[in-house]
């Protein structure tokens, strides 16, 4: 498999990207940057953390901030049903993230034509998070700037 | 074979013997008849000649030489002892330090020789009446060599295979010379392998070796007496490279003499007869195993060229015997008490007996993990005397530079940090110290004015409080001026002049944390470039501890640096807010009082209560916290009382759960700007729970 796929990112330069539905919109994800989807769990709620961060969870006996990505694209509030995830980032500045998605649907191999980089939308500061559409057949799929979204934690 | 495995013992044993001689050199400067002393400083000289020599590092091992030469004439009273002397004494500290600091980045000295310095060192010797002619040193050493033992050349008697004897023969046949070699070690010699290395490479510069005797791998692991002997081949003449062999230091003696291989024919297999076969024989194997040999010191070569410049990182602690004793004790109990708990589990379930010795058992298990934890913890603890006993060395150098009198006094060198904390405390400390040198303590003419001692007086006081480290810098200078601090505040727009007015003594002098805030009328290398204070607290903060500054004009001020004892776990009380649990560390805990509403006083339309005679502030949790309003107000409220240095806190919790060992863990970057929120801890359900940070609270 993991072959297969090998040989398919060298000749067309695919990238895998998890995708994610947030309210009734499709979003992808990076594959590269996560490290696990868990179920939701137990939420403790950190008292004067930034408003986009819900708290932290227990993920293994690590602490791990989780962040609402609702929050943060300004979206209504999350509510937690049982298909809701955690999709856990790593990156190397902050080490672990997790964000709440309302559902994770599957994962698809988009090559460099298949995303469209030139939405205007995307300098308004709501969707400064997107860097693209991918087409996946009819669906669109916004992609996640996920440098954007984790290096705006820093700032803040 | 290289020397990197010892460098990890030089480089701390270097530390060692550089503060020594940083301490004797103070006190030299004030007592320069003290004998004592100069034999201490020459002592610790000596050493770090012998280390450098040893590890090869001959810039080193030259200033060394050099100043050691100074404090012989130093001892036999040819040279007085000056500041100038000194001056330079410590100049060559700094220097041998860098050649450290080189070390350990690089296992290299560098090739800074430090030409000036000698120069400077030997101007002295010589400069001063007397001609060094007699060195007690090297005496000493001429003396230890003639006791040497003599064993004659042992490289004769070599054993020697077949195939090293092919390998002799055939670089006798293509024109090469052989030599035999026996190299005696001096006998109070450390590292004996270290010096046979230095040897080889000092060999391998002319030729190969062909026969080690003992083996090469048993001279690495150091498994031979004072001598070992080689037979190498080079198209060089023999005294170059005995010259090479005795330049490596410790080298007793070299004997060394041409050899053929028909020596060692005979001593081998004594069998004449065998002779002629195997000389026909020989070239064939000769050939094949002297190329695996020259592919091998390639390769020995280009590993030579990758450790060379390898950085060494490793980070050590020294720790007390008696330490690691306590630890093996009671690892051996917790085994002990695993395997009781085995049996428990493989006997019969359910009956009386077995679930009142499994809870014996589980409390047992309890109080080995807790005492475990004390001693790991009391291992990672090192005296912060590692990281404050440059400072007085360092004041003085102020002291000189700022044309200021000053002293600085230390208490409580002994008190014990995390390592963790100590590594890193260093750096804000020297700030604080430099701050109080250059702007603390005033200049002796307004000093003298102001009816104080010409000398300023810094002090530097560690000791424990609690679960904290307390850390003051006190100096007996002008103190803070809040109204210059006040008007540049007004001036760099942080506040208006209303709000000035309003300010109390504590929120002005928060002003000199801000960053790029700095009071200094001019900018000096020593401080006011306004990269001081606010660049301490943030590395104090980010140890978990905080600073504080009390400060009267006139007087003097004081920076009061706290710091968390131990940073990975500590004792906590679980506490409820609504549904929330807090653990807040119990060596802040005061105690905890049971409040009737009707106790609540009003102080400034603050709450408060009077307790034994104290007034203490409540803090509401809840609402710090943004918990959910509480539905009704309870009659009774639990207050935990909390103390940081003199004042006190009451803080109002829902309820108490317990005591219990927490284990912090960090919040990530991200959340971090909480000040209230110093970490969080996972249950023993899973659950996390958050760590309140008392100190943020007042």
């Amino acid at each position: 498999m993991a072959e297969e796929f090998g040989l398919d990112g060298v000749e067309k330069e695919k990238v895998q990207y998890i995708v994610v539905s947030i309210g009734n919109e499709h979003y992808g994800l990076d594959i590269s940057y996560v490290d696990n989807i868990v179920r939701m769990c137990k939420i403790t709620r950190v008292p004067k953390a930034p408003f986009h961060y819900i708290g932290i969870i227990n993920l293994r006996g690590e602490v791990v901030p989780l962040m609402s990505l609702r929050r943060k694209m300004k979206l209504d509030d999350d509510v937690f049903t049982d298909l809701s995830r955690i999709i856990i980032l790593k990156t190397e500045e902050q080490g672990l993230i997790g964000v709440v998605v309302d559902e994770v649907k599957e994962v698809i191999a988009l090559s460099a034509d298949e995303i469209d980089h030139n939405t205007k939308s995307s300098q308004t500061d709501k969707d400064n998070y997107i860097n693209g559409i991918g087409k996946n057949g009819d669906e669109l799929i916004s992609i996640f700037e996920l440098s954007s979204i984790l290096d705006e934690v820093e700032v803040l | 074979m290289d020397v990197s495995q010892y460098l990890d013992i030089f480089i701390d044993e270097t530390n060692g013997h550089i503060q020594d001689l940083s301490d004797s050199i103070m006190i030299l400067e004030k007592e320069p008849e003290n004998k004592d002393v100069i034999n201490e400083i020459f002592r610790a000289a000596h050493s770090l000649k012998g280390m450098a020599g040893t590890m090869g590092f001959k810039k080193m091992q030259r200033l060394t030489h050099d100043m050691e030469n100074l404090f012989s004439e130093i001892r036999n009273d040819n040279i007085k002892v000056n500041s100038a002397l000194i001056d330079i004494l410590f100049n060559c500290l700094d220097a041998i330090e860098e050649y450290l600091e080189t070390v350990k980045a690089t296992s290299n000295e560098g090739d800074n020789g430090n030409e000036t310095l000698i120069q400077q060192l030997n101007d002295f010797l010589n400069g001063n009446h007397t001609a060094p002619d007699a060195e007690p040193v090297a005496a000493q050493e001429t003396s230890a060599e003639s006791v040497a033992s003599d064993d004659g050349k042992k490289f004769l008697s070599i054993d020697v295979d077949d195939i090293s004897c092919s390998k002799i023969k055939e670089a006798e046949q293509a024109g090469l010379h052989t030599y035999g070699v026996t190299v005696h070690i001096q006998k109070d010699c450390l590292l004996k392998a270290a010096r046979a290395f230095l040897v080889f490479k000092a060999v391998e510069d002319f030729g190969e070796i062909l026969v080690y005797s003992p083996s090469s791998q048993d001279i690495e692991d150091e498994k031979f007496d004072l001598d070992f002997s080689l037979i190498i081949s080079s198209s060089s003449e023999l005294d170059p490279i005995v010259e090479a062999i005795q330049a490596v230091s410790e080298i007793d003696k070299v004997e060394a003499d041409k050899v053929s291989y028909r020596d060692f024919e005979e001593t081998v297999d004594e069998k004449p007869k065998d002779d002629a076969p195997e000389t026909v024989a020989a070239p064939a194997p000769a050939a094949a195993a002297s190329k695996p040999a020259a592919s091998s010191q390639k390769s020995a070569q280009n590993n030579k060229a990758a450790t060379t410049n390898k950085p060494v990182t490793a980070r050590t602690v020294r720790v007390d015997i008696e330490k690691l004793d306590a630890l093996m004790n009671q690892v051996s109990e917790l085994i002990i008490a695993k395997n009781s708990l085995v049996s428990i589990s493989d006997s019969e379930q359910g009956s009386d007996y077995n679930t009142q010795t499994f809870h014996d058992q589980i409390e047992y298990l309890e109080r080995i993990t807790t005492n475990l934890h004390e001693s790991v913890m009391k291992v990672r603890m090192v005296p912060i005397e590692s990281v404050v006993n440059k400072f007085p060395r360092m004041i003085r150098d102020l002291s000189r530079k700022l044309n200021k009198p000053m002293e600085l006094y230390m208490t409580g060198e002994e008190t014990e940090l995390d390592r963790t904390v100590v590594d890193q405390i260093g750096d804000p400390l020297q700030h604080l110290l430099r701050n109080s040198a250059d702007h603390g303590i005033e200049s002796p003419e307004e000093r003298r004015k102001a009816g104080k001692p010409e000398a300023g007086s810094i002090f530097l006081k560690a000791f424990q409080e609690g679960n904290n480290v307390i850390i003051e810098v006190r100096d007996d200078g002008a103190g803070i001026n809040t109204e210059k601090v006040k008007a540049k505040a007004i001036e760099r727009g942080l506040v208006t002049e209303e709000q000035a007015e309003n300010l109390s003594q504590k929120e002005i002098i928060d002003f000199l944390f801000m960053p790029s805030f700095s009071m200094a009328k001019k900018i000096t290398d020593i401080s006011g470039r306004g990269v001081g204070l606010d660049v301490v607290k943030s590395n104090i903060e980010a140890l978990g501890g905080d600073v504080e500054v009390k400060s009267s004009m006139g007087v003097g001020t004081t920076f009061i640096v706290r710091l968390p004892l131990t940073l990975a776990i500590i004792q906590a009380l679980m506490v409820e807010v609504r549904d929330e649990k807090y653990a807040i560390a119990l060596g802040s805990i005061q105690n905890i009082e049971n409040i009737s509403v009707n106790d609540i006083k009003y102080v400034q339309a603050e709450e408060v209560i009077h307790l034994r005679g104290l007034v203490i502030p409540l803090i509401r949790l809840d609402e710090l916290l943004d918990s959910a309003p509480k539905e009704e107000e309870p009659d009774n409220l639990t207050v935990v009382v909390v103390k940081k240095g003199d004042n006190y806190a009451g803080i109002v919790v829902d309820n108490l759960i317990g005591q219990q060992e927490i284990v912090i863990k960090s919040l990530g970057k991200c959340i971090d700007n909480n000040k209230i929120i110093n970490g969080a801890t996972i249950l023993g359900d899973g659950e996390v729970a958050l760590i309140l940070d008392v100190n943020a609270i007042f």
